[in-house]
């Protein structure tokens, strides 16, 4: 136990799980990401106040379209009103918002599209500006149509939609799989989503350490008896173990809530799911018998696994670089120069991250999951995809490969840089630390 | 006990150290001195290898330096600091085992060392609710606590209150007798003369001259003569470095290339002569003079 480095893992760790904003982070986090989540779906379902809404309709385009519930139609008569006339009455009534339809020379419904104005005694909102467009848009179409001679009634009845059943060719016959494609897409985008935060709120915290211990000034006295490799090291193992306990946490956790749940709050619910699950389709339960196939269809373990590899390849590659930045600079504040260029890999694959989902096997996909600065999140994008083995090892080899290489370089950074202060440290300077 | 053959560093295209030789003798209190970026700190961090040297070797007793060596060496940076956040108690067993000790080791002599500077009370307290002078104490304590066989203090009475100074200055003086090797680095050459007897001059990366503190300053002597009488006497045609009354007697230094046996023999047969003596240089002078005209040879060799 008396090795250096692990009572640098155990100091690291220890300092960092006793810390009351670690139970409040562990615990709160969850409750976060389930809030981000349904908030704004709530707020979305949370019925608007109802608007009236003046209509001058010049060409009688609308008419007699009375609106629906939220959105309640009110017919100016042209014949008594102008623009000027109506915007004054609007201001004088309860009424919310004023759509004024000209009729421009003739009756040409390119022409009047292009004037129509709407106004509105507080911002329009976004709901009532489409509702209107709609609404404007079917006129305007069946307008049209007649001018042509077709009734819009045979319009609507050819109109079709076709929804294609799609399968993933099995290696032999009768096991093909339901294509799982949009919830494959989901995954591989929140699994991206995660991992890149991990990294970056874990290797963060390394930096942080690392700007502690320098600007503490204890960093000397510790190298003096470990080496800075070894206390690089520990630190990176350290936090990285308080990473792998919080996101234990979290699972026990989540499990212990579903378990709990679906035991004694909503049974009825799971148990009739978990039927539709096992038992052969009900009529009338085909779609959702078809969404538990789509879940059969994700390799959950591999995904968990990939999760686990990518989280420390990863976080052991960007902490190392990290440590590195921590160890150059004398205060967190100095950070944001070097920070952009370490972390743009990064954002690169999550902006990425939609294409890749939309072509999972295609060369950007490829090749954003080789290249070891952003393999961790791209191919966490495409594992629930299923990705070729061949290239798993190799991006996985790639990753830990780079690993050592990056380690190394950054030790040697960091080892210069712990003991240098008071300098505006440049790329220049880091560039010639790796040779001293 | 510790000992370097041509030790050379280089940062860049900064020579930080040009071959350096330099023995520090077991029991000694070593005054490692030299203006700011002598290369001072370059040397210490070799000699508890926080890093290399480029070329050159370290002996530590009869052999090279070894990283277990760490165990056995104490050392105060001048950069100094703990972990603000964590447990006085707590951070004095880390670092100790950090040195190799066991945790019951560590504990029983951090206590002793508690009691013995009066902090048994900070040992529950983080750091950062000490004052500076409290702070100054536990870090002596984290330097020694090992029982190491050599101690190495850089610019140790830089930001330590008086109190502690005295303090600390004493109890270096008894780990020293109880035979520890002390090393102290300083560019304030003036304050390490009472407690050194070994000194080592360095400038530019370059040993200028190391030896026993009192040979040196012999050897450094430069014709300064001090002369105390019962009178104030006027010494026309000298050299006259100061004068100082005091009711005891009149001090006058004077500058002569040449022993003053006439004036002594003068001042003797006129009964005035109280004390006279040849004033050894300090340090600093010696520095200064080094500096200025290079070392002197050594004519006894």
């Amino acid at each position: 136990m008396n090795s250096p480095i692990l009572l640098i893992i155990q100091r690291e760790f220890l300092t960092r799980i006793r810390k009351k904003t670690f139970l409040l982070m562990t615990l709160l986090a969850p409750v976060l990401l389930a809030a981000a989540m349904i908030v704004p779906s709530l707020l979305a379902s949370m019925p608007e106040d109802d608007k009236m809404i003046l209509v001058l309709d010049e060409p009688s385009i609308l008419l007699p379209e009375t609106g629906t519930e939220q959105f309640k139609l009110e017919y100016l008569n042209p014949g008594e009103f102008n623009l000027e006339l109506a915007k004054q009455f609007l201001r004088e009534s309860d009424k919310d918002a004023l759509l004024y339809i000209p009729s421009g020379n003739g009756w040409d419904p390119d022409l009047i599209k292009k004037n129509i104005l709407l106004y509105g005694k507080e911002d329009i909102g976004i709901d009532l500006q489409r509702f209107i467009e709609r609404q404007l848009e079917e006129k305007i179409n069946n307008q049209k149509l007649i001018q042509q001679g077709v009734d819009p009634k045979v319009v609507t009845q050819t109109k079709t939609q076709v929804s294609v059943k799609s399968f993933t060719l099995g290696e032999e016959d009768g096991n093909d799989e339901t294509s799982a494609t949009p919830l494959k897409m989901g995954l591989g985008y929140i699994s991206g989503i995660l991992i890149y935060f991990f990294i970056f709120f874990y290797a963060v915290q390394v930096m942080r350490g690392v700007i502690e211990e320098k600007t503490s000034r204890i960093v000397e006295v510790i190298i003096s008896s470990v080496r800075p490799r070894q206390l690089m090291m520990g630190k990176i193992l350290g936090i990285g173990l308080v990473g792998v306990v919080q996101f234990l946490i979290w699972v026990v956790l989540s499990g212990t809530i579903y378990t709990v749940v679906s035991t004694f709050i909503y049974p009825e619910i799971f148990a009739q799911q978990v039927s539709v699950g096992t038992d052969a389709p009900n009529l009338s339960q085909v779609d959702q018998s078809n969404i538990f196939n789509m879940i059969y269809s994700i390799n959950f373990p591999l995904v968990l696994g990939g999760f686990v590899f990518y989280f420390f390849g990863g976080y052991f590659l960007y902490s190392a670089l990290f440590a590195a930045l921590g160890s150059a600079i004398d205060q967190e504040a100095d950070s944001q120069q070097f920070m952009l260029p370490v972390t743009a890999p990064m954002i690169i694959a999550i902006s990425t991250a939609m294409n890749i989902v939309q072509d999972p096997n295609g060369p950007i996909a490829f090749w954003m999951s080789m290249i070891p600065l952003t393999s961790p999140i791209s191919m966490m994008v495409r594992i629930p995809f299923g990705v070729p083995v061949w290239q798993m090892a190799l991006s996985a080899s790639l990753l830990v490969g780079t690993f050592f290489g990056v380690v190394a370089l950054a030790g040697k950074i960091y080892r210069v840089g712990i003991l240098m202060y008071g300098k505006k440290v440049t790329w220049k300077e880091l560039y010639k630390w790796l040779k001293y | 006990m510790i000992r370097s053959e041509n030790v050379t560093k280089q940062y860049g295209a900064k020579v930080a150290l040009g071959g350096i030789n330099m023995n520090i003798p077991k029991g000694s209190i070593y005054g490692l001195l030299g203006p700011n970026g002598a290369g001072k700190t370059s040397f210490i961090r070799i000699m508890n290898q926080i890093t290399a040297p480029d070329s050159g070797n370290v002996y530590f007793g009869h052999r090279e330096l070894e990283p277990s060596d760490i165990a056995r060496i104490g050392y105060l940076p001048e950069e100094r600091g703990l972990y603000k956040k964590m447990k006085v108690g707590e951070q004095v067993l880390y670092l100790a085992k950090l040195k190799g000790l066991s945790a019951a080791e560590a504990k029983s002599r951090a206590k002793e060392w508690f009691i013995r500077l009066e902090m048994e009370s900070f040992w529950e307290n983080k750091v950062e609710d000490l004052s500076k002078g409290m702070a100054q104490k536990v870090q002596f304590v984290t330097t020694v606590l090992h029982k190491p066989e050599l101690l190495i203090f850089d610019e140790p009475f830089t930001g330590f209150d008086p109190i502690n100074t005295n303090l600390i200055k004493k109890e270096i003086k008894r780990l020293n007798k109880e035979g520890a090797t002390v090393i102290f680095s300083t560019h304030r050459m003036e304050s390490v003369e009472e407690i050194c007897d070994y000194i080592g001059l360095i400038n530019y990366g370059e040993v200028m001259v190391e030896g026993p503190l009192l040979d040196i300053r012999r050897h450094y002597m430069n014709g300064t003569y001090a002369f105390t009488t019962k009178t104030e006497q006027p010494f026309t045609g000298m050299n006259i470095l100061s004068r100082d009354h005091q009711h005891t007697g009149h001090t006058i230094t004077i500058k002569s290339d040449q022993y003053p046996r006439d004036i002594i023999q003068q001042l003797a047969d006129s009964n005035e002569l109280l004390g006279f003596e040849e004033v050894l240089p300090s340090v600093s002078e010696i520095f200064i003079d080094i500096v200025q005209n290079g070392p002197k040879p050594k004519t006894y060799e």
